[in-house]
C-alpha cells in the first residue's frame, strides 16, 4: 500500500504542475487580449503606406500602449491604406487633431501606431477618423536617399 | 535499384498502414479502457510522466537559459536585447518545448515502454495472459499507451514553463535585463494563437511518440536482439516523425 | 455448469484431427491426430523442434492450423469468436516453460491476477484463494517476493499455483521439467500427479524427459515428423520395437532421427567444392 501511495501523491503532483504551467503559458506568459476583454472605441486613420504594421501591433501614446491595431485593409479607390484602430475607452479624451504615425520600436523592431496628441477641444470617439497621419519610413527608400544625398553633399 | 526502391516503398506503405489500423483499435478501446482500468493508466501516468518530471525540467531550465543567452548575445547587437523574452517566449512555447519534450520522452518514457512490453513478450508474459483469458492490448498496451498521451501535453507545459524561468534567471539576474521589458514584450508578442500551436505540438506528439513506443514493444522480435533493436527504433522513429509532425503543424499555422 | 452437460458422454476432451500446420516453407505438422481423454495425464513427445509447444498453441489457438480439426468437448475452437474463445481459455490453466509470471506483480498478486481479471470476488475471499493455492505449491512463505527473487523451480511452482486459482479444467505444462534440478523436478512431478488426482482435471504435458514422463503419464504420444509415431502407457513405449521409438526412449545418438541436420555432402563441403 505504500507504493500506491507514493504513486498517487508523484501522479498528483505532476498533473498540479502541469496544469498550473498550462494556466501560466495561456495566461501568464501571453499579453491575453485586454483589449478585447475591455471596453473600447474604434477609430479609423489613413496612411499612404503602413510598411510591415500588422494587426495586433500596439496603439501608443507617450509612450504608453492605449489600444491594439484590429484591421488593415487597403482601400482602392482612395488607394491609400486604412487602418481600424481599438482604443481603451478609458482615454477617452485624445483631442481630435491628434496625429498618427507609424513608428519602428527599436532599428529592427516591430511597428506600432504612435499618437502624438494635438491641441483640438473636441476628441475622438467611436467611428472618428484621424486626420493626420505620417507613413511608415521605408528603410530601402531612406537608404535610397540617404545614399543619393550623400553622394550629392560630398560633390 | 528501381526495384528495391520500390519494394522499400511498398514495405514503408503497409508498415504505415499497419501503425493505422493498430492506432484505430487503440482509439476503439480508449473510453472502455478508461473507465474500467483507470487505476493502470493513472500508474502509467505516473511512469510516463511523474517519473519523467526532473529530467524535464532540468532540460528545460538549461534550455530556456541558454536561449537567453544566444537571444542576449545576438539581439544586443541591434540594442535589441529587451527582447530577450520574446525570443525565448517564441522558440520554447512554439518549437522546443514540444519537440525537445518529445525527443526527451521517446528517450526516457518510450524506451522503458517499448522494451518493458518487449520483454514481457520475450518471457511470454502476453501469451500468458492471453492464456488467462486477458487481453495483453486491453491490459498492457493500452494503460500504457494512455498514460503516454495524458502525460506529454503536461510534460511540454512543464518544460516550457521552467525554460522560461531560466531564461529569466539567465536574462534578468545574469545579464540584466530589466524584468518589466523582459516580460511585457514577451506577453505584447505572444498572444493565445502561439500557446494553441504548442499544446496542439505537445498532443499530437503525445500521440505519436506514446504509439511507436508500444508499437515497436508489441511487435519486438520476442529474442534480446529483438528487444534491443525495438527500443532503438522506438527513439529513431519517434525523433523522424516528430520533426516532420513539427514542420507540418508549423507550416499550417503559419497560414494566416 | 453448461460446459459440463455438453458431451459428457465423450470420454475425449481434445480431439485434434487431421492437423496441418506449417511456418512458412517448413512443415510441422502433416495430418496429425491425437485423442485426449478426460482425467488423465498426457504426454506429448518427441525430439525438440517437432513443434510440441506449437501443437500447445494451436490447442489454446493462439496459432491457427492451415487445415484440419481441433475439438476441444467437442466444440470446433476454429469457429469461436474472440470472446467465446476467451470463455473457453477461462477452462484452461497453462504453465509456460519459463513460467511466465508477471515480473511487475509479486508472487501473491500474480496467483490473484486471474480472480481480480474474472471474478468480482472480495479482497478478503481472494486472500483465501491465493494462499490456499501458494500453499498447495509450498510457497505461501513467498506472497510478498517478486518473481525476479525467485529460483527457476519456484517460479514454475508460482505459475503452477497461478494456473491453477480459477480451478480449470484442463492444465498445461509446456516443458515443465526443463532446467530443473532433481530434487525441483521430482517436486514437480508429484504437483502433476496429485494436482490431477486430487481436483479431478485433465493434464496435459510436453516434455521430453523420458524418465519424468514414464513416472507419471497415463498415456503418451510420440511426435515425429509431423505425425504420431507411437502411443500408449509408457510401458507400452518402453517395449516398443519401432527404431524412432527405442532411439527416443533410451536416448540414442543416431538412428531414424539424424544426428546431423540436413547438409552437403562432409566431404565435398571440406574440399570447398560447393562454393561458387
Amino acid at each position: 500500500m505504500r507504493k500506491t501511495r507514493a504513486v498517487e501523491l508523484g501522479t498528483g503532483l505532476f498533473a498540479l504542475l502541469g496544469i498550473g504551467a498550462l494556466f501560466f503559458l495561456t495566461t501568464q506568459a501571453t499579453g491575453g487580449d485586454d483589449f478585447a476583454a475591455r471596453q473600447v472605441y474604434v477609430v479609423k486613420a489613413r496612411f499612404d503606406n503602413v510598411g510591415s504594421l500588422k494587426p495586433r501591433a500596439p496603439v501608443s501614446m507617450a509612450g504608453v500602449t492605449i489600444g491594439r491595431v484590429t484591421r488593415i485593409e487597403f482601400d482602392p479607390k482612395l488607394l491609400n491604406a486604412v487602418v481600424t484602430l481599438s482604443i481603451d475607452s478609458r482615454y477617452a479624451t485624445i483631442p481630435d487633431d491628434s496625429d498618427a504615425s507609424v513608428l519602428t520600436a527599436g532599428l529592427l523592431g516591430s511597428q506600432y501606431i504612435g499618437l502624438q496628441a494635438g491641441g483640438s477641444d473636441t476628441y475622438l470617439e467611436n467611428g472618428s477618423e484621424i486626420m493626420f497621419t505620417q507613413s511608415a519610413v521605408v528603410l530601402e527608400n531612406l537608404i535610397g536617399k540617404f545614399l543619393v544625398g550623400g553622394g550629392s553633399s560630398k560633390d | 535499384m528501381f526495384r528495391e526502391t520500390y519494394i522499400l516503398l511498398k514495405e514503408f506503405v503497409r508498415t504505415f498502414g499497419a501503425l493505422t489500423i493498430f492506432l484505430i483499435d487503440l482509439l476503439i478501446l480508449t473510453p472502455s479502457v478508461l473507465f474500467r482500468r483507470f487505476r493502470l493508466v493513472v500508474d502509467q501516468v505516473y511512469n510516463a510522466g511523474a517519473l519523467s518530471l526532473v529530467i524535464i525540467m532540468v532540460c528545460g531550465l538549461f534550455v530556456g537559459g541558454v536561449l537567453a543567452l544566444q537571444g542576449y548575445a545576438n539581439l544586443t547587437r541591434f540594442g535589441a536585447e529587451d527582447a530577450v523574452g520574446v525570443f525565448a517566449g517564441f522558440a520554447l512555447i512554439k518549437e522546443l518545448g514540444p519537440v525537445i519534450t518529445a525527443l526527451l520522452f521517446a528517450g526516457r518514457a518510450g524506451t522503458s515502454l517499448a522494451s518493458e512490453i518487449g520483454l514481457m513478450k520475450a518471457t511470454d508474459q502476453l501469451s500468458a495472459m492471453e492464456m488467462m483469458a486477458v487481453d495483453p492490448i486491453r491490459r498492457v498496451v493500452m494503460p500504457r499507451f494512455l498514460g503516454g498521451v495524458i502525460a506529454m501535453p503536461l510534460l511540454v507545459a512543464i518544460f516550457s514553463m521552467v525554460g522560461l524561468l531560466g531564461a529569466h534567471l539567465v536574462g534578468v539576474s545574469l545579464l540584466k535585463i530589466d524584468v518589466g521589458a523582459f516580460w511585457q514584450q514577451m506577453q505584447n508578442s505572444l498572444d493565445l494563437r502561439d500557446v494553441t500551436e504548442g499544446i496542439l505540438k505537445s498532443i499530437v506528439f503525445g500521440f505519436i511518440a506514446s504509439l511507436l513506443a508500444v508499437w515497436e514493444g508489441y511487435n519486438s522480435i520476442p529474442t534480446a536482439e529483438g528487444v534491443s533493436r525495438a527500443t532503438t527504433r522506438t527513439v529513431v522513429t519517434t525523433a523522424v516523425a516528430v520533426l516532420i509532425t513539427d514542420f507540418m503543424i508549423t507550416a499550417a499555422f503559419l497560414r494566416n | 455448469m453448461l460446459r459440463r452437460a455438453m458431451n459428457t458422454t465423450n470420454d475425449n476432451i481434445i480431439e485434434v484431427h487431421d492437423l496441418h500446420f506449417s511456418r512458412g516453407a517448413r512443415k510441422i505438422f502433416n495430418g496429425l491426430n491425437i485423442n485426449i481423454k478426460r482425467g488423465q495425464v498426457t504426454a506429448i513427445m518427441g525430439p525438440s523442434g517437432t513443434g510440441k509447444t506449437t501443437l500447445l498453441r494451436l490447442i489454446t489457438r493462439e496459432l491457427r492450423p492451415d487445415s484440419g480439426q481441433i475439438l476441444v468437448d467437442g466444440v470446433d475452437i476454429a469457429t469461436l469468436k474472440k470472446k467465446q474463445l476467451y470463455e473457453m481459455r477461462k477452462r484452461f490453466g497453462m504453465l509456460f516453460q519459463k513460467g511466465a509470471l508477471l515480473t511487475d506483480l509479486s508472487v501473491f498478486e500474480n496467483v490473484a491476477f486471474p480472480l481480480r481479471e474474472h471474478t468480482e470476488l472480495s479482497n478478503r475471499l481472494i486472500r483465501h484463494v491465493v494462499l490456499t493455492k501458494l500453499h498447495a505449491v509450498g510457497l505461501r512463505g513467498a506472497a510478498d517476493m517478486m518473481p525476479a527473487e525467485l529460483s527457476g523451480g519456484m517460479a514454475r511452482r508460482v505459475a503452477l499455483a497461478r494456473a491453477m486459482v480459477t480451478d480449470p479444467d484442463i492444465l498445461i505444462y509446456d516443458e515443465p521439467f526443463v532446467g530443473l534440478d532433481p530434487i525441483s523436478m521430482g517436486v514437480i512431478v508429484r504437483l502433476v500427479r496429485r494436482m490431477n488426482d486430487a481436483l479431478g482435471i485433465t493434464s496435459i504435458l510436453v516434455s521430453h524427459n523420458v524418465e519424468e514422463i514414464s513416472t507419471v503419464s497415463d498415456c503418451s504420444f510420440l511426435i515425429s515428423d509431423g505425425t504420431v509415431a507411437a502411443s500408449g502407457s509408457p510401458a507400452e513405449l518402453h517395449s516398443a520395437s519401432s527404431e524412432l521409438v527405442r532411439q527416443f526412449m533410451h536416448g540414442m545418438a543416431d538412428g531414424p532421427v539424424a544426428f546431423h541436420y540436413a547438409a552437403p555432402n562432409y566431404a565435398e563441403q571440406l574440399l570447398g567444392r560447393d562454393a561458387e
